[in-house]
């Protein structure tokens, strides 16, 4: 069972009161981008073996989105961090580092 | 104007906890800064208790505060006041970015009491609700089997549950369903 802290309200969410948003860190491309970037942007997917970085909502509580880092395999959880973020926190890329040495997802790593 | 009824026009239910409709019940959703000193002020005053805290809730008999969410708040008045109290919180509010909105009959409030209550409650949320993680004073935003729902203890052995109307029937049932006589676990 995954449990994620929510960052809103600081409650320790059951996976079964979240509501999962896909990957995080997402680049949106609209109209005008090129083909490439549309497609990339619409269906291409890390879907790692290991260390991900999602986005989640804290449906069945306070409402709001929010960020987690977690391994696919394991579940194990790096962290959680607010939604309006471009990328990871230091402190959970530290955490990753110190427990996957040699991981990497897109650019962060 | 037509004549309100709750949703579940005063059932109750008696088992290993007593289960019970709270019948009409004011409620109005306050969603803004809460931070704001003007928003504070004003929901204070219409519900007559102090702001809550991230995750609490404030109560007096019949009335209260309950904090939601980081933007939202509750505000828990008896049936009749609340779309009075609206229109004064929104004329208090004109000028600070806000939302009023009159909810009371879009909710049923039902009361589980009794000394097992807590392992009702227990059976049907994923939410931790032992009392060592949750007590008096604060309001726990979770689902009860499938549908969405919100508590917080009214008493030493009592906790008042709110849902939307239209599960109304619903959760009663789960309620009463984990209730049941003989379906005490003892783990509280
Ligand atoms: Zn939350």
């Amino acid at each position: 069972m995954l449990i994620l802290q929510c960052p809103c309200c600081g409650v320790d969410a059951d996976e079964t009161e979240l509501s999962p948003g896909g990957e995080a860190h997402l680049k949106r491309y609209g109209p005008g981008s090129s083909e490439d970037d549309f497609e990339g942007y619409l269906f291409m997917r890390e879907n790692p073996k290991g260390v991900h970085f999602e986005r989640w909502r804290h449906a069945h509580g306070c409402g709001k989105w929010f960020h987690a880092a977690r391994c696919t395999v394991t579940l194990e959880v790096f962290g959680t961090y607010p939604a309006q973020s471009y990328a990871p926190p230091q402190d959970i890329l530290d955490r990753i580092a110190a427990r996957r040495p040699g991981w990497r997802w897109r650019e962060f790593a | 104007m037509s004549e309100a009824r709750s949703a579940l026009q005063g059932r109750s239910f008696d088992g290993i906890a007593r289960i019970e409709d709270m019948g009409l019940c004011g409620m109005i959703t306050l969603r803004g800064d809460l931070d704001d000193g003007t928003l504070q002020k004003a929901v204070t005053s219409v519900a007559g208790v102090d702001f809550p805290g991230r995750r609490k809730a404030s109560l007096a008999e019949g009335r209260g505060l309950l904090w939601m969410s980081p933007d939202e708040i509750m505000v828990l008045l008896p049936h009749a006041d609340a779309p009075g109290a609206a229109r004064t919180l929104a004329a208090a509010l004109s000028g600070t970015h806000h939302l009023v909105a009159e909810v009371s009959d879009a909710r049923a409030v039902l009361r589980v009491s009794g000394p097992a209550a807590r392992e009702v409650l227990a059976k049907l949320t994923p939410a931790d609700v032992s009392p060592a993680a949750f007590g008096p004073g604060e309001i726990c935003r979770t689902r009860l089997a499938q549908a969405a729902a919100a508590f917080w203890m009214s008493g030493e052995d009592s906790l008042d549950v709110v849902c939307f109307r239209s599960v109304a029937q619903y959760v009663f049932d789960l309620l009463a369903t984990a209730a049941a006589p003989g379906g005490e676990v003892g783990h509280f």
